[in-house]
């Protein structure tokens, strides 16, 4: 098993500059998610990491080896690709068998891996088939299976579940995580499902136009989002961002006003150079508080109410074109057009100065709770 | 893509094809009669179109040229060109297909303007360059240009098939350690054998009948149907008999070797415009 290590890498097509120096360690037997809008550059990257694109500038370490101009075959690595990528005129036991046969492996020796690796894949029925035979769940598994079958060092996902309904996406996210488990091999999953990058992810890398906007647990990301961006992405429904304007800084914290008239003192950094600036004030919908409150109240008018058994989303007007989403639970009887009262508990809040970046957190809460 | 018609427009598009098939299968089909008539009856105006057959008129195409000579000729250049054609062909649509650059279009497109030129525009200085290489009236020589008039094609029509396969698989074979013999013979090629197939198909059919270069760089070593077929049509006025019969002995062969394959060749033709 490997370490990988980026510095400061970067890709440029003609004249446009894709990666823009991106620095990153990633430990021995980590499961890492590149995450991203589409164009972020994070399947570039792992495209560099593969072999399959020159690196422009920078260096790439697998094992403190600087691999850059090491072909893909010899990084020890091994891909799933979003299509799959199988060979259509092999069968699923010449798909998986062919790494090996190249590496010149005894056929004794391969035949007792492949074998192996389609028992934990019970993919054995299907040995014989090609993988124009199989359902999409079988070939996502072949595909692993080949690249498993290889003992790589690392293991890069290129949106290996994209292909795959909701329900089999479900299945096989479980499967791949408990997988990783087993194998305790590093690997490098490319998605822009948060869902994937938040249920799998020992570290959640976010990328944005080819620079990295934050490294973290997904807990980390989701609670202490570095900038505007991140808060947005990590998290659905996403957070609700209100425009704010900052009316005092002091030693409890920064006092911001909302466009709905409610102030709220953020237990942030104070900084008293803001004061008067807006910013903005973000709280997750399963923070916002229903019900009348003593500290900060509002009045809003559902709009929506999305039923989804354990939990009620409810689409929330609180004034002249500002909508919020407040989570609440599934028994909840709210429906379109009741008046709610809410407020926003100020130790869930985060402020963004008007860079977008975060303010930084008097007291950094614990990621379990 | 299954496209709802009336009934009528059924008919109507139904007919034409029909009318557009008979239109071109007509002149084939009076050759092959023809060919059976007697001379008196093949130069007979309004035509007979109920006669005698003969065999008369073959008999004696047999009896004055060596037909097997000339199809040898023509099979061994069809074949040998298509051969040399296609090895050619996939490592440059290879090199087009999946590592484009700045000029790789320019170089398609120029590829196939070559094909645009009037080949009697350099009638003259390839009969120079083969009566000085010594390859005028051989197999040989046949064989080279008709592989270098057909290679813009080959090439075009490879470059489209290969463009068809999906990089990631090749891609694969690279992370599985395929060095670029391998992703090409062991991924590629098996992917692509429709493909390599119709161009083959298509390739050998041009060389076929292929005339202009046959009659202006062979006489008789290395003549192939063609110049067979036309050594009928000159020396002693129109004999539409013999003509004929020695113009269906010259297509029959590539005219059944076609029909065993259309399927191969419609699917090739048509690949691509159809996922």
């Amino acid at each position: 098993m490997a370490t990988v290590e980026l510095k400061n890498i970067r890709k440029t097509y003609i004249s446009e500059e894709i990666i823009k120096g991106v620095s990153l360690t990633i430990e021995d037997g980590e499961f890492v998610v590149f995450v991203g809008p589409s164009g972020c550059g994070k399947s570039t990257l792992l495209r560099m990491i593969a072999g399959l694109e020159d690196i422009t500038d920078g260096d790439l370490l697998i094992d403190g080896r600087r691999v850059n101009d090491v072909g893909p075959a010899d990084r020890g690595l091994a891909m799933v690709f979003q299509s799959y990528a199988l060979y259509p005129h092999m069968n699923v036991y010449q798909n998986m068998e062919f790494a090996l046969k190249l590496a010149k492996m005894p056929e004794a020796e391969r035949r007792g891996k492949i074998e192996a690796v389609a028992k934990t894949l019970q993919l054995e029925p299907y040995l014989k088939h090609k993988p124009g035979q199989l359902s999409g769940g079988q070939r996502q598994r072949v595909a692993i299976g080949r690249a498993i079958v290889r003992n790589p060092k690392v293991f890069l996902f290129d949106e290996p579940l994209s292909n795959l309904d909701a329900a089999l996406r479900g299945q096989m996210r479980v499967e791949l995580a408990t997988l990783h488990r087993r194998l305790e091999a590093t690997t490098i999953y490319v998605t822009h499902d948060q869902i994937e990058a938040m249920t799998m992810a020992d570290k959640i890398v976010v990328l944005q136009k080819g620079i990295i906007e934050q490294v973290g647990s997904p807990l980390e990301l989701y609670h202490h989002p570095r900038n505007l961006f991140v808060a947005r992405f990590i998290g659905a429904p996403p957070m609700n961002l209100l425009q704010a304007h900052v009316i005092a800084a002091d030693e409890q914290g920064t006092r911001v006003k909302l466009v709905t008239g409610q102030s709220v003192t953020v237990a942030v950094e104070p900084r008293a150079d803001l004061v008067g600036t807006s910013v903005t004030l973000g709280i997750r919908p399963e923070h916002v508080r229903l019900g009348t409150s003593d500290v900060n109240p509002g009045q809003g008018v559902v709009l929506l109410a999305e039923h989804l058994g354990a939990l009620t989303h409810l689409h929330v007007r609180i004034s002249d074109g500002h909508d919020i989403i407040i989570q609440t639970e599934g028994g909840d009887a709210l429906t379109a057009d009741a008046p709610v009262a809410f407020s926003f508990p100020p130790e869930h809040c985060h402020l963004f100065d008007q860079n977008g970046v975060a303010m930084p957190r008097k007291a950094r809460r614990s990621l379990a709770a | 893509m299954a496209v709802k018609r009336s009934r009528g427009a059924s008919i109507a598009i139904g007919s034409l094809g029909w009318i557009i098939a008979l239109w071109i299968f007509f002149p084939l089909f009076w050759m092959f009669l023809t060919g059976f008539k007697s001379e008196v009856d093949a130069i007979a105006t309004p035509p007979h179109l109920f006669f005698r057959p003969t065999l008369v008129s073959y008999a004696e195409v047999f009896e004055r040229a060596n037909y097997w000579h000339f199809a040898l000729n023509t099979v061994l250049i069809s074949v040998g060109a298509t051969f040399v054609a296609i090895l050619l062909s996939i490592p440059a649509a290879y090199a087009m297909a999946f590592l484009p650059g700045k000029r790789t279009k320019g170089t398609l497109l120029w590829m196939l303007s070559t094909r645009m030129l009037p080949p009697v525009g350099v009638l003259v200085p390839i009969y120079l360059i083969a009566r000085d290489t010594h390859l005028l009236d051989t197999v040989v020589g046949l064989a080279i240009v008709d592989m270098l008039t057909n290679l813009p094609i080959t090439v075009w029509m490879l470059y489209t098939f290969f463009r068809e396969v999906p990089l990631p698989i090749l891609e694969a074979g690279r992370m599985d350690g395929a060095n670029r013999w391998q992703e090409i013979t062991v991924v590629l090629l098996p992917l692509a054998v429709p493909g390599i197939a119709s161009t083959a198909l298509l390739s050998m059919i041009l060389c076929w009948n292929e005339a202009f270069w046959s009659l202006n760089l062979t006489s008789s070593q290395a003549a192939p149907l063609t110049a067979f077929i036309a050594s009928f049509s000159s020396p002693e006025g129109l004999f539409f008999g013999k003509l004929s019969a020695a113009s269906t002995l010259a297509v029959a062969p590539i005219l059944i070797f076609g029909w065993f394959s259309q399927k191969q060749l419609v699917r090739g033709l048509t690949f691509g415009a159809v996922k």
